[in-house]
Protein backbone atom coordinates (compact mmCIF):
# COMPACT_ATOMS: atom_id res chain seq x y z
CA UNK A 1 0.00 0.00 0.00
CA UNK A 2 2.71 2.48 1.00
CA UNK A 3 6.28 2.27 -0.27
CA UNK A 4 8.73 4.91 0.88
CA UNK A 5 12.27 4.76 -0.47
CA UNK A 6 15.12 6.88 0.86
CA UNK A 7 12.72 9.65 1.69
CA UNK A 8 14.26 12.90 2.91
CA UNK A 9 12.93 16.35 3.60
CA UNK A 10 15.10 19.35 4.28
CA UNK A 11 13.38 22.55 5.35
CA UNK A 12 15.14 25.64 4.10
CA UNK A 13 15.52 28.15 6.85
CA UNK A 14 17.37 31.42 7.13
CA UNK A 15 19.69 30.05 9.76
CA UNK A 16 20.84 26.94 7.97
CA UNK A 17 18.74 24.05 6.74
CA UNK A 18 16.96 21.59 8.94
CA UNK A 19 16.67 17.95 8.02
CA UNK A 20 13.27 16.88 9.28
CA UNK A 21 13.18 13.46 7.60
CA UNK A 22 16.47 11.76 6.94
CA UNK A 23 16.61 9.00 4.36
CA UNK A 24 13.84 6.76 5.66
CA UNK A 25 12.44 3.70 3.90
CA UNK A 26 9.44 1.69 4.97
CA UNK A 27 6.56 -0.19 3.49
CA UNK A 28 3.05 -0.85 4.70
CA UNK A 29 1.00 -3.73 3.39
CA UNK A 30 -2.62 -3.71 2.30
CA UNK A 31 -4.93 -3.79 5.30
CA UNK A 32 -2.13 -3.37 7.79
CA UNK A 33 -2.27 -1.15 10.87
CA UNK A 34 1.07 0.58 10.95
CA UNK A 35 2.31 3.04 13.56
CA UNK A 36 4.97 5.68 13.53
CA UNK A 37 6.05 6.18 17.09
CA UNK A 38 8.28 9.14 17.83
CA UNK A 39 8.85 12.09 20.15
CA UNK A 40 7.98 15.70 19.24
CA UNK A 41 9.83 16.92 16.19
CA UNK A 42 10.76 13.43 15.04
CA UNK A 43 9.47 14.07 11.52
CA UNK A 44 6.14 12.24 11.66
CA UNK A 45 3.95 15.02 10.34
CA UNK A 46 6.52 15.91 7.70
CA UNK A 47 6.46 12.33 6.42
CA UNK A 48 2.67 12.43 6.23
CA UNK A 49 2.70 15.71 4.35
CA UNK A 50 4.89 14.07 1.75
CA UNK A 51 2.48 11.14 1.55
CA UNK A 52 -0.39 13.43 0.61
CA UNK A 53 1.67 15.66 -1.70
CA UNK A 54 1.44 18.74 0.49
CA UNK A 55 5.24 18.73 0.57
CA UNK A 56 7.67 17.61 -2.08
CA UNK A 57 10.34 15.20 -0.88
CA UNK A 58 13.83 16.69 -1.07
CA UNK A 59 15.05 13.22 -2.02
CA UNK A 60 13.59 9.77 -2.46
CA UNK A 61 10.24 8.52 -3.62
CA UNK A 62 6.97 7.50 -2.09
CA UNK A 63 4.22 5.51 -3.75
CA UNK A 64 0.71 4.80 -2.53
CA UNK A 65 -1.12 1.93 -4.14
CA UNK A 66 1.74 1.79 -6.70
CA UNK A 67 1.10 5.42 -7.70
CA UNK A 68 3.90 7.90 -7.39
CA UNK A 69 2.74 10.68 -5.09
CA UNK A 70 4.60 13.48 -6.84
CA UNK A 71 3.56 12.40 -10.33
CA UNK A 72 -0.14 11.83 -9.67
CA UNK A 73 -1.12 13.67 -6.50
CA UNK A 74 -4.87 13.75 -7.16
CA UNK A 75 -5.18 10.03 -7.81
CA UNK A 76 -3.25 9.40 -4.60
CA UNK A 77 -5.36 11.83 -2.57
CA UNK A 78 -8.51 10.15 -3.78
CA UNK A 79 -7.26 6.98 -2.08
CA UNK A 80 -6.31 8.63 1.20
CA UNK A 81 -8.38 9.81 4.12
CA UNK A 82 -6.39 11.99 6.45
CA UNK A 83 -6.96 13.22 9.96
CA UNK A 84 -4.51 16.03 10.57
CA UNK A 85 -2.71 16.59 13.81
CA UNK A 86 -4.26 20.05 14.09
CA UNK A 87 -7.99 20.65 13.71
CA UNK A 88 -9.17 21.21 10.15
CA UNK A 89 -12.96 21.47 10.36
CA UNK A 90 -14.92 24.58 9.51
CA UNK A 91 -16.50 25.24 12.87
CA UNK A 92 -18.98 27.77 11.47
CA UNK A 93 -20.60 25.00 9.47
CA UNK A 94 -22.69 22.12 10.75
CA UNK A 95 -21.34 18.60 10.99
CA UNK A 96 -23.41 17.63 8.01
CA UNK A 97 -22.19 20.55 5.91
CA UNK A 98 -18.61 19.62 6.64
CA UNK A 99 -19.28 16.12 5.36
CA UNK A 100 -21.30 17.30 2.41
CA UNK A 101 -18.66 19.76 1.23
CA UNK A 102 -15.93 17.19 1.63
CA UNK A 103 -17.89 14.73 -0.46
CA UNK A 104 -18.31 17.27 -3.22
CA UNK A 105 -14.64 18.19 -3.24
CA UNK A 106 -13.89 14.50 -3.80
CA UNK A 107 -16.41 14.20 -6.61
CA UNK A 108 -18.89 11.89 -4.90
CA UNK A 109 -22.46 11.86 -6.20
CA UNK A 110 -25.27 13.32 -4.09
CA UNK A 111 -26.99 10.05 -3.25
CA UNK A 112 -23.77 8.45 -2.00
CA UNK A 113 -22.89 11.53 0.00
CA UNK A 114 -26.21 11.16 1.80
CA UNK A 115 -26.13 7.43 2.45
CA UNK A 116 -22.46 7.25 3.34
CA UNK A 117 -22.62 10.37 5.48
CA UNK A 118 -25.50 9.00 7.51
CA UNK A 119 -23.80 5.64 7.86
CA UNK A 120 -20.56 7.17 9.11
CA UNK A 121 -22.24 9.56 11.53
CA UNK A 122 -24.05 6.55 12.94
CA UNK A 123 -20.85 4.52 13.33
CA UNK A 124 -19.01 7.42 14.93
CA UNK A 125 -21.85 8.19 17.31
CA UNK A 126 -22.66 11.64 15.93
CA UNK A 127 -25.99 10.99 14.24
CA UNK A 128 -27.96 13.09 16.72
CA UNK A 129 -25.65 16.08 16.33
CA UNK A 130 -25.57 16.17 12.59
CA UNK A 131 -27.21 19.59 12.16
CA UNK A 132 -25.34 21.31 14.98
CA UNK A 133 -22.59 23.82 14.31
CA UNK A 134 -19.18 22.24 14.81
CA UNK A 135 -18.17 25.03 17.17
CA UNK A 136 -20.55 23.54 19.73
CA UNK A 137 -18.72 20.18 19.63
CA UNK A 138 -16.26 18.87 22.21
CA UNK A 139 -12.71 18.03 21.18
CA UNK A 140 -13.47 14.34 21.02
CA UNK A 141 -16.56 14.88 18.89
CA UNK A 142 -14.60 17.04 16.48
CA UNK A 143 -12.02 14.31 16.16
CA UNK A 144 -14.72 11.75 15.43
CA UNK A 145 -16.28 14.03 12.86
CA UNK A 146 -12.90 14.42 11.19
CA UNK A 147 -12.62 10.67 11.05
CA UNK A 148 -16.07 10.38 9.51
CA UNK A 149 -15.15 13.04 7.00
CA UNK A 150 -11.86 11.37 6.17
CA UNK A 151 -13.70 8.13 5.42
CA UNK A 152 -16.50 9.59 3.33
CA UNK A 153 -14.76 9.07 0.01
CA UNK A 154 -14.06 5.43 0.95
CA UNK A 155 -10.26 5.75 1.07
CA UNK A 156 -8.12 2.63 1.00
CA UNK A 157 -5.66 4.24 3.38
CA UNK A 158 -6.54 6.15 6.52
CA UNK A 159 -3.84 8.42 7.92
CA UNK A 160 -4.21 9.45 11.55
CA UNK A 161 -1.72 12.06 12.75
CA UNK A 162 -1.82 11.93 16.54
CA UNK A 163 -5.59 11.54 16.53
CA UNK A 164 -5.98 11.81 20.28
CA UNK A 165 -3.65 14.70 20.96
CA UNK A 166 -5.07 17.03 23.56
CA UNK A 167 -8.01 14.82 24.50
CA UNK A 168 -8.78 13.71 28.03
CA UNK A 169 -8.46 9.99 28.80
CA UNK A 170 -12.18 9.44 28.44
CA UNK A 171 -12.41 11.02 24.99
CA UNK A 172 -9.22 9.29 23.95
CA UNK A 173 -10.74 5.94 24.77
CA UNK A 174 -13.93 6.83 22.98
CA UNK A 175 -12.06 7.96 19.85
CA UNK A 176 -10.10 4.72 19.85
CA UNK A 177 -13.19 2.61 20.31
CA UNK A 178 -14.58 4.32 17.27
CA UNK A 179 -11.42 3.87 15.24
CA UNK A 180 -11.41 0.16 15.99
CA UNK A 181 -15.09 -0.05 15.18
CA UNK A 182 -14.55 1.72 11.88
CA UNK A 183 -11.66 -0.54 11.05
CA UNK A 184 -13.79 -3.56 11.69
CA UNK A 185 -16.75 -2.29 9.73
CA UNK A 186 -15.09 -0.39 6.94
CA UNK A 187 -11.72 -2.10 6.78
CA UNK A 188 -8.74 -0.26 5.38
CA UNK A 189 -5.02 0.26 5.83
CA UNK A 190 -4.24 2.54 8.75
CA UNK A 191 -1.15 4.68 9.14
CA UNK A 192 -0.97 6.12 12.62
CA UNK A 193 1.49 8.50 14.22
CA UNK A 194 1.52 8.85 17.94
CA UNK A 195 3.64 9.30 20.97
CA UNK A 196 1.26 7.38 23.17
CA UNK A 197 2.80 3.97 23.56
CA UNK A 198 -0.36 2.09 24.32
CA UNK A 199 -1.84 3.29 21.04
CA UNK A 200 1.08 1.96 19.06
CA UNK A 201 0.88 -1.27 21.02
CA UNK A 202 -2.38 -2.25 19.36
CA UNK A 203 -0.97 -1.92 15.85
CA UNK A 204 0.35 -4.67 13.61
CA UNK A 205 3.70 -3.07 13.10
CA UNK A 206 5.56 -0.16 14.63
CA UNK A 207 8.39 1.99 13.36
CA UNK A 208 10.16 4.09 15.94
CA UNK A 209 11.29 7.35 14.45
CA UNK A 210 13.66 9.77 16.09
CA UNK A 211 15.48 12.77 14.68
CA UNK A 212 14.11 12.03 11.22
CA UNK A 213 15.43 8.46 11.16
CA UNK A 214 13.71 5.13 11.67
CA UNK A 215 15.65 3.57 14.53
CA UNK A 216 13.66 0.35 14.95
CA UNK A 217 10.87 -1.43 13.19
CA UNK A 218 8.83 -4.56 13.79
CA UNK A 219 5.77 -5.95 15.48
CA UNK A 220 5.32 -4.64 19.02
CA UNK A 221 6.04 -8.15 20.33
CA UNK A 222 9.20 -8.51 18.31
CA UNK A 223 10.50 -5.14 19.46
CA UNK A 224 9.89 -5.99 23.08
CA UNK A 225 11.52 -9.40 22.77
CA UNK A 226 14.52 -7.94 20.99
CA UNK A 227 15.07 -5.58 23.87
CA UNK A 228 15.13 -8.26 26.53
CA UNK A 229 13.03 -10.99 27.94
CA UNK A 230 12.70 -9.33 31.33
CA UNK A 231 12.81 -5.91 32.89
CA UNK A 232 14.04 -5.56 36.43
CA UNK A 233 12.87 -2.75 38.70
CA UNK A 234 14.60 -2.03 41.98
CA UNK A 235 13.76 0.31 44.80
CA UNK A 236 16.71 1.37 46.89
CA UNK A 237 18.02 4.09 49.19
CA UNK A 238 21.22 4.37 47.19
CA UNK A 239 20.18 4.56 43.56
CA UNK A 240 23.40 6.26 42.36
CA UNK A 241 25.58 3.54 43.83
CA UNK A 242 23.40 0.83 42.36
CA UNK A 243 23.61 2.39 38.91
CA UNK A 244 27.38 2.75 39.10
CA UNK A 245 27.73 -0.80 40.23
CA UNK A 246 25.48 -2.12 37.47
CA UNK A 247 27.39 -0.24 34.79
CA UNK A 248 30.70 -1.57 36.05
CA UNK A 249 29.54 -5.14 36.27
CA UNK A 250 27.46 -5.16 33.09
CA UNK A 251 28.88 -2.64 30.59
CA UNK A 252 26.21 -3.76 28.11
CA UNK A 253 23.62 -1.90 30.12
CA UNK A 254 25.17 1.43 29.22
CA UNK A 255 22.37 3.74 28.12
CA UNK A 256 19.66 1.29 29.16
CA UNK A 257 19.28 2.09 32.83
CA UNK A 258 16.51 4.38 33.92
CA UNK A 259 16.47 6.04 37.28
CA UNK A 260 13.47 7.81 38.74
CA UNK A 261 13.95 9.04 42.29
CA UNK A 262 14.78 5.87 44.17
CA UNK A 263 13.64 3.50 41.48
CA UNK A 264 16.10 1.96 39.07
CA UNK A 265 14.94 -0.12 36.15
CA UNK A 266 16.78 -1.88 33.34
CA UNK A 267 16.50 -4.87 31.05
CA UNK A 268 18.25 -8.04 32.14
CA UNK A 269 21.66 -8.04 30.45
CA UNK A 270 21.37 -10.35 27.47
CA UNK A 271 23.71 -13.17 26.58
CA UNK A 272 24.67 -14.01 30.17
CA UNK A 273 23.49 -17.06 31.97
CA UNK A 274 22.12 -14.95 34.75
CA UNK A 275 18.78 -14.97 36.47
CA UNK A 276 17.31 -11.87 38.08
CA UNK A 277 17.73 -13.65 41.36
CA UNK A 278 21.49 -14.11 40.83
CA UNK A 279 21.87 -10.48 39.89
CA UNK A 280 20.02 -9.33 42.96
CA UNK A 281 22.02 -11.54 45.28
CA UNK A 282 25.28 -10.23 43.86
CA UNK A 283 24.23 -6.66 44.47
CA UNK A 284 26.23 -5.26 47.43
CA UNK A 285 23.58 -2.71 48.40
CA UNK A 286 20.35 -3.04 50.31
CA UNK A 287 17.28 -3.27 48.08
CA UNK A 288 13.88 -2.41 49.47
CA UNK A 289 11.84 -3.94 46.76
CA UNK A 290 12.46 -5.67 43.46
CA UNK A 291 10.17 -6.79 40.70
CA UNK A 292 10.53 -8.50 37.36
CA UNK A 293 8.19 -7.84 34.43
CA UNK A 294 8.00 -8.23 30.66
CA UNK A 295 9.26 -5.23 28.74
CA UNK A 296 6.60 -2.94 27.30
CA UNK A 297 6.74 -0.59 24.36
CA UNK A 298 7.67 2.19 26.74
CA UNK A 299 10.95 0.44 27.48
CA UNK A 300 11.55 -0.15 23.79
CA UNK A 301 10.83 3.46 22.97
CA UNK A 302 13.13 4.81 25.62
CA UNK A 303 15.80 2.36 24.67
CA UNK A 304 15.83 3.45 21.03
CA UNK A 305 15.12 7.13 21.30
CA UNK A 306 16.71 7.85 24.64
CA UNK A 307 14.18 10.60 24.64
CA UNK A 308 13.97 10.76 28.39
CA UNK A 309 17.72 10.75 28.71
CA UNK A 310 18.74 13.04 25.92
CA UNK A 311 21.09 15.88 26.75
CA UNK A 312 21.56 14.70 30.28
CA UNK A 313 24.21 12.40 31.73
CA UNK A 314 24.10 10.38 28.58
CA UNK A 315 27.50 8.73 29.01
CA UNK A 316 26.04 7.04 32.05
CA UNK A 317 22.60 6.59 30.62
CA UNK A 318 21.15 7.86 33.83
CA UNK A 319 18.55 10.50 34.42
CA UNK A 320 19.52 12.70 37.34
CA UNK B 1 -24.78 -6.82 13.79
CA UNK B 2 -21.19 -5.98 12.91
CA UNK B 3 -21.34 -8.37 9.99
CA UNK B 4 -24.39 -6.64 8.68
CA UNK B 5 -22.83 -3.18 8.95
CA UNK B 6 -19.60 -4.23 7.27
CA UNK B 7 -21.72 -5.47 4.46
CA UNK B 8 -23.70 -2.30 4.27
CA UNK B 9 -20.59 -0.10 4.01
CA UNK B 10 -19.14 -2.10 1.18
CA UNK B 11 -22.56 -2.23 -0.45
CA UNK B 12 -22.90 1.53 -0.06
CA UNK B 13 -19.52 2.11 -1.60
CA UNK B 14 -20.12 -0.44 -4.29
CA UNK B 15 -23.41 1.12 -5.28
CA UNK B 16 -21.94 4.58 -5.82
CA UNK B 17 -21.61 6.08 -9.21
CA UNK B 18 -18.06 6.44 -10.45
CA UNK B 19 -16.26 9.52 -9.23
CA UNK B 20 -16.67 12.69 -11.21
CA UNK B 21 -13.94 13.41 -13.79
CA UNK B 22 -11.36 16.07 -12.86
CA UNK B 23 -13.00 18.98 -14.68
CA UNK B 24 -16.44 18.33 -13.18
CA UNK B 25 -14.77 17.92 -9.81
CA UNK B 26 -13.07 21.28 -10.19
CA UNK B 27 -16.32 22.98 -11.16
CA UNK B 28 -18.08 21.31 -8.27
CA UNK B 29 -15.22 22.39 -6.02
CA UNK B 30 -15.55 26.01 -7.15
CA UNK B 31 -19.26 25.89 -6.47
CA UNK B 32 -18.71 24.30 -3.06
CA UNK B 33 -16.09 26.80 -1.91
CA UNK B 34 -18.25 29.64 -3.16
CA UNK B 35 -21.26 28.30 -1.31
CA UNK B 36 -19.25 27.88 1.87
CA UNK B 37 -18.19 31.53 1.86
CA UNK B 38 -21.73 32.69 1.24
CA UNK B 39 -23.13 30.50 4.03
CA UNK B 40 -20.49 31.78 6.39
CA UNK B 41 -21.34 35.42 5.67
CA UNK B 42 -25.01 34.67 6.09
CA UNK B 43 -24.43 33.05 9.48
CA UNK B 44 -22.25 35.93 10.58
CA UNK B 45 -24.99 38.53 10.97
CA UNK B 46 -22.82 40.81 13.05
CA UNK B 47 -20.36 41.13 10.22
CA UNK B 48 -23.20 41.70 7.79
CA UNK B 49 -24.71 44.48 9.88
CA UNK B 50 -21.36 45.85 11.04
CA UNK B 51 -20.13 46.46 7.56
CA UNK B 52 -23.38 48.24 6.81
CA UNK B 53 -22.72 50.86 9.48
CA UNK B 54 -19.42 52.24 8.26
CA UNK B 55 -20.71 53.41 4.85
CA UNK B 56 -23.64 55.06 6.57
CA UNK B 57 -21.23 57.08 8.71
CA UNK B 58 -19.46 58.27 5.60
CA UNK B 59 -22.67 59.07 3.76
CA UNK B 60 -24.52 60.91 6.48
CA UNK B 61 -21.87 62.36 8.77
CA UNK B 62 -18.97 63.06 6.43
CA UNK B 63 -21.28 63.73 3.50
CA UNK B 64 -23.77 65.70 5.54
CA UNK B 65 -21.01 67.79 7.12
CA UNK B 66 -19.15 68.62 3.94
CA UNK B 67 -22.06 69.08 1.60
CA UNK B 68 -23.00 72.68 2.59
CA UNK B 69 -19.43 73.86 1.81
CA UNK B 70 -18.97 71.93 -1.40
CA UNK B 71 -21.57 73.41 -3.71
CA UNK B 72 -22.41 71.77 -7.03
CA UNK B 73 -20.23 68.83 -8.01
CA UNK B 74 -21.45 68.56 -11.60
CA UNK B 75 -24.45 68.31 -13.80
CA UNK B 76 -26.59 65.19 -13.59
CA UNK B 77 -27.90 63.30 -16.58
CA UNK B 78 -31.26 65.02 -16.26
CA UNK B 79 -29.68 68.49 -16.21
CA UNK B 80 -29.91 69.22 -12.47
CA UNK B 81 -26.95 70.00 -10.23
CA UNK B 82 -25.34 67.27 -8.17
CA UNK B 83 -24.78 67.92 -4.48
CA UNK B 84 -21.86 66.52 -2.51
CA UNK B 85 -23.83 63.72 -0.90
CA UNK B 86 -25.06 62.57 -4.28
CA UNK B 87 -21.49 62.79 -5.56
CA UNK B 88 -20.20 60.82 -2.59
CA UNK B 89 -22.83 58.10 -2.84
CA UNK B 90 -21.31 56.03 -5.70
CA UNK B 91 -17.91 56.34 -4.01
CA UNK B 92 -19.28 54.86 -0.81
CA UNK B 93 -21.00 52.04 -2.68
CA UNK B 94 -17.58 51.25 -4.18
CA UNK B 95 -15.99 51.54 -0.76
CA UNK B 96 -18.33 49.02 0.76
CA UNK B 97 -17.55 46.59 -2.07
CA UNK B 98 -13.84 47.28 -1.61
CA UNK B 99 -13.82 46.65 2.12
CA UNK B 100 -15.84 43.44 1.98
CA UNK B 101 -13.87 42.13 -0.97
CA UNK B 102 -10.56 42.71 0.77
CA UNK B 103 -11.97 40.62 3.56
CA UNK B 104 -11.70 37.59 1.31
CA UNK B 105 -7.96 37.85 1.75
CA UNK B 106 -8.37 37.69 5.51
CA UNK B 107 -10.70 34.74 5.03
CA UNK B 108 -7.99 32.74 3.30
CA UNK B 109 -5.52 33.58 6.07
CA UNK B 110 -8.14 32.50 8.63
CA UNK B 111 -8.70 29.28 6.78
CA UNK B 112 -5.00 28.68 7.05
CA UNK B 113 -4.96 29.54 10.74
CA UNK B 114 -7.89 27.33 11.68
CA UNK B 115 -6.61 24.52 9.47
CA UNK B 116 -9.51 24.28 7.06
CA UNK B 117 -7.24 25.26 4.18
CA UNK B 118 -5.35 21.98 4.62
CA UNK B 119 -8.56 20.05 4.16
CA UNK B 120 -9.12 21.90 0.89
CA UNK B 121 -5.53 21.50 -0.25
CA UNK B 122 -5.46 17.72 0.20
CA UNK B 123 -8.65 17.33 -1.78
CA UNK B 124 -8.10 16.07 -5.33
CA UNK B 125 -8.77 19.52 -6.66
CA UNK B 126 -6.63 21.90 -8.67
CA UNK B 127 -5.29 24.92 -6.85
CA UNK B 128 -6.71 27.06 -9.61
CA UNK B 129 -10.20 25.85 -8.72
CA UNK B 130 -9.59 26.71 -5.08
CA UNK B 131 -8.60 30.27 -5.91
CA UNK B 132 -11.47 30.75 -8.33
CA UNK B 133 -13.94 29.48 -5.74
CA UNK B 134 -12.48 31.88 -3.20
CA UNK B 135 -12.58 34.83 -5.59
CA UNK B 136 -16.18 34.15 -6.56
CA UNK B 137 -17.22 33.70 -2.94
CA UNK B 138 -15.56 36.92 -1.80
CA UNK B 139 -16.88 38.85 -4.79
CA UNK B 140 -20.42 37.65 -4.18
CA UNK B 141 -20.30 38.72 -0.57
CA UNK B 142 -18.94 42.12 -1.48
CA UNK B 143 -21.59 42.67 -4.13
CA UNK B 144 -24.29 41.76 -1.61
CA UNK B 145 -22.88 44.34 0.80
CA UNK B 146 -22.57 46.94 -1.96
CA UNK B 147 -26.13 46.31 -3.10
CA UNK B 148 -27.46 46.97 0.37
CA UNK B 149 -25.93 50.44 0.15
CA UNK B 150 -26.94 50.88 -3.46
CA UNK B 151 -30.57 50.47 -2.45
CA UNK B 152 -30.34 53.76 -0.56
CA UNK B 153 -30.10 55.80 -3.77
CA UNK B 154 -33.55 57.45 -3.42
CA UNK B 155 -32.35 59.13 -0.20
CA UNK B 156 -29.83 61.11 -2.23
CA UNK B 157 -32.23 62.37 -4.89
CA UNK B 158 -30.78 60.11 -7.54
CA UNK B 159 -33.07 58.70 -10.20
CA UNK B 160 -31.08 56.24 -12.30
CA UNK B 161 -33.04 54.27 -14.90
CA UNK B 162 -33.32 50.47 -14.42
CA UNK B 163 -30.70 50.02 -17.16
CA UNK B 164 -28.27 52.22 -15.27
CA UNK B 165 -28.90 50.36 -12.03
CA UNK B 166 -28.06 47.19 -13.87
CA UNK B 167 -24.85 48.81 -15.11
CA UNK B 168 -24.01 49.83 -11.55
CA UNK B 169 -24.57 46.26 -10.48
CA UNK B 170 -22.21 44.94 -13.14
CA UNK B 171 -19.58 47.47 -12.12
CA UNK B 172 -19.87 46.29 -8.52
CA UNK B 173 -19.23 42.75 -9.71
CA UNK B 174 -16.11 43.90 -11.55
CA UNK B 175 -14.85 45.82 -8.53
CA UNK B 176 -15.65 42.87 -6.28
CA UNK B 177 -13.73 40.41 -8.45
CA UNK B 178 -10.74 42.74 -8.77
CA UNK B 179 -10.47 43.59 -5.09
CA UNK B 180 -11.07 40.04 -3.92
CA UNK B 181 -8.20 38.98 -6.15
CA UNK B 182 -6.03 41.71 -4.62
CA UNK B 183 -6.99 40.52 -1.14
CA UNK B 184 -6.21 36.91 -1.96
CA UNK B 185 -2.98 37.87 -3.67
CA UNK B 186 -1.84 39.52 -0.46
CA UNK B 187 -3.28 36.81 1.77
CA UNK B 188 -1.84 33.76 0.05
CA UNK B 189 1.55 33.89 1.72
CA UNK B 190 0.43 35.27 5.06
CA UNK B 191 0.16 33.02 8.09
CA UNK B 192 -1.25 35.45 10.63
CA UNK B 193 -4.53 37.27 10.22
CA UNK B 194 -3.34 40.08 12.45
CA UNK B 195 -0.39 40.69 10.18
CA UNK B 196 -2.74 40.64 7.26
CA UNK B 197 -5.00 43.29 8.79
CA UNK B 198 -2.02 45.57 9.27
CA UNK B 199 -0.88 45.01 5.70
CA UNK B 200 -4.38 45.58 4.45
CA UNK B 201 -4.56 49.02 6.03
CA UNK B 202 -1.59 50.04 3.94
CA UNK B 203 -3.34 48.84 0.82
CA UNK B 204 -7.06 49.46 1.22
CA UNK B 205 -6.93 53.02 2.46
CA UNK B 206 -4.67 54.32 -0.34
CA UNK B 207 -6.83 52.52 -2.88
CA UNK B 208 -9.90 54.13 -1.39
CA UNK B 209 -8.48 57.64 -1.03
CA UNK B 210 -6.91 57.70 -4.49
CA UNK B 211 -10.00 56.43 -6.24
CA UNK B 212 -11.84 59.73 -6.31
CA UNK B 213 -14.57 58.33 -4.09
CA UNK B 214 -14.36 61.40 -1.85
CA UNK B 215 -13.34 64.18 -4.26
CA UNK B 216 -13.41 64.96 -7.97
CA UNK B 217 -10.35 64.05 -9.99
CA UNK B 218 -10.27 67.08 -12.29
CA UNK B 219 -8.01 69.44 -10.34
CA UNK B 220 -5.54 67.09 -8.68
CA UNK B 221 -1.81 67.88 -8.35
CA UNK B 222 0.08 65.88 -11.00
CA UNK B 223 1.51 63.23 -8.65
CA UNK B 224 -1.93 62.51 -7.22
CA UNK B 225 -3.43 62.33 -10.68
CA UNK B 226 -0.76 59.78 -11.65
CA UNK B 227 -1.32 57.67 -8.55
CA UNK B 228 -5.04 57.81 -9.06
CA UNK B 229 -4.67 56.39 -12.56
CA UNK B 230 -2.79 53.41 -11.17
CA UNK B 231 -5.63 52.58 -8.78
CA UNK B 232 -8.08 50.01 -10.14
CA UNK B 233 -10.83 51.38 -7.93
CA UNK B 234 -10.66 54.77 -9.71
CA UNK B 235 -12.26 53.30 -12.80
CA UNK B 236 -14.88 51.46 -10.78
CA UNK B 237 -15.88 54.59 -8.90
CA UNK B 238 -15.95 56.62 -12.08
CA UNK B 239 -18.16 54.11 -13.84
CA UNK B 240 -20.46 53.77 -10.85
CA UNK B 241 -20.79 57.54 -10.67
CA UNK B 242 -21.56 57.73 -14.36
CA UNK B 243 -24.22 55.04 -13.99
CA UNK B 244 -25.86 56.53 -10.93
CA UNK B 245 -25.50 60.29 -11.48
CA UNK B 246 -24.27 60.91 -15.02
CA UNK B 247 -21.14 62.69 -13.73
CA UNK B 248 -17.82 61.15 -14.76
CA UNK B 249 -14.13 61.89 -15.36
CA UNK B 250 -12.75 59.15 -17.64
CA UNK B 251 -14.41 57.90 -20.80
CA UNK B 252 -16.56 54.79 -20.50
CA UNK B 253 -14.12 52.87 -22.70
CA UNK B 254 -11.14 53.79 -20.49
CA UNK B 255 -13.10 52.74 -17.42
CA UNK B 256 -14.22 49.40 -18.76
CA UNK B 257 -10.90 48.44 -20.35
CA UNK B 258 -8.85 49.45 -17.30
CA UNK B 259 -11.16 47.68 -14.90
CA UNK B 260 -11.14 44.56 -17.05
CA UNK B 261 -7.36 44.60 -17.35
CA UNK B 262 -6.85 45.07 -13.63
CA UNK B 263 -9.29 42.29 -12.88
CA UNK B 264 -7.65 39.84 -15.28
CA UNK B 265 -4.17 40.64 -14.02
CA UNK B 266 -5.01 40.40 -10.33
CA UNK B 267 -6.99 37.18 -10.70
CA UNK B 268 -4.23 35.59 -12.78
CA UNK B 269 -1.55 36.69 -10.35
CA UNK B 270 -3.39 35.26 -7.37
CA UNK B 271 -3.92 31.94 -9.18
CA UNK B 272 -0.26 31.79 -10.16
CA UNK B 273 0.97 32.68 -6.70
CA UNK B 274 -1.35 30.22 -4.98
CA UNK B 275 -0.19 27.44 -7.27
CA UNK B 276 3.37 28.17 -6.21
CA UNK B 277 2.72 28.26 -2.48
CA UNK B 278 3.18 25.28 -0.18
N1 LIG C 1 7.31 24.37 7.92
C1 LIG C 1 8.46 24.07 8.56
N2 LIG C 1 9.55 24.83 8.36
C2 LIG C 1 10.71 24.55 8.99
N3 LIG C 1 10.88 23.50 9.81
C3 LIG C 1 9.84 22.71 10.06
C4 LIG C 1 8.56 22.95 9.44
N4 LIG C 1 7.71 22.00 9.85
C5 LIG C 1 8.39 21.21 10.69
N5 LIG C 1 9.69 21.62 10.82
C6 LIG C 1 10.74 20.98 11.61
O1 LIG C 1 10.88 19.65 11.17
C7 LIG C 1 11.07 18.78 12.26
C8 LIG C 1 10.03 17.67 12.21
O2 LIG C 1 8.75 18.22 12.42
P1 LIG C 1 7.43 17.36 12.36
O3 LIG C 1 6.30 18.31 12.46
O4 LIG C 1 7.48 16.47 11.19
O5 LIG C 1 7.56 16.52 13.70
P2 LIG C 1 6.49 15.54 14.36
O6 LIG C 1 7.16 14.23 14.49
O7 LIG C 1 5.21 15.59 13.66
O8 LIG C 1 6.37 16.19 15.80
P3 LIG C 1 5.10 16.34 16.75
O9 LIG C 1 4.97 15.10 17.52
O10 LIG C 1 5.47 17.49 17.62
O11 LIG C 1 3.94 16.65 15.87
C9 LIG C 1 11.01 19.62 13.51
O12 LIG C 1 12.33 19.87 13.92
C10 LIG C 1 10.34 20.89 13.07
O13 LIG C 1 10.85 21.98 13.79
MG1 LIG D 1 3.33 16.08 14.11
Amino acid sequence: MIEARHLSKVYKARKGDRTAVDDISFSVGEGEFFSFLGPNGAGKTTTIQMMVALLKPTKGTITIDSLDVVASPHEVRQRIGIIFQDPSLDDRLTAWENLEFHGRLYGIDAESRRTRGNFLLEVLGLADRKDDLVRTFSGGMKRRLEIARGLLHAPRLLILDEPTLGLDPHSRRSVWEHIHRVRKEVGMTVFLTTHYLEEADSSDRVAIINGGKIVAEGTPDRLKKDLSSEMLTLETNTPEKVVTYLLESYPKLSGMIRKEEEIVSFPMPSGEALSPWDLLRALPFPIREASVRRPNLDDVFIHYTGSELKGQTSEKGVRP
Amino acid sequence: MTEEKALSWSVLVGKSRPLAPPLTRDLMGIYTLWQRDVIRLWRDRIRLVGSFIQPLLFLFILGGGLSPRMGAMGVTGSGGTLGYQGFLFPGIVAMSVLFTASFAGVAIVWDREVGFLKEVLVAPLSRTAVVIGKILGGATNSVVQGSLILLLFPLFHLHPSPGRILLAFLVMILIGLTQTSVGILLGVRMTSSQGFMVLMNFVILPLFFLSGALYPLDRLPPWLAMASRADPLTYGVDLLRRALTGVHFHSMLTDLVSLGLFMGTMATLSVVLFNKTD
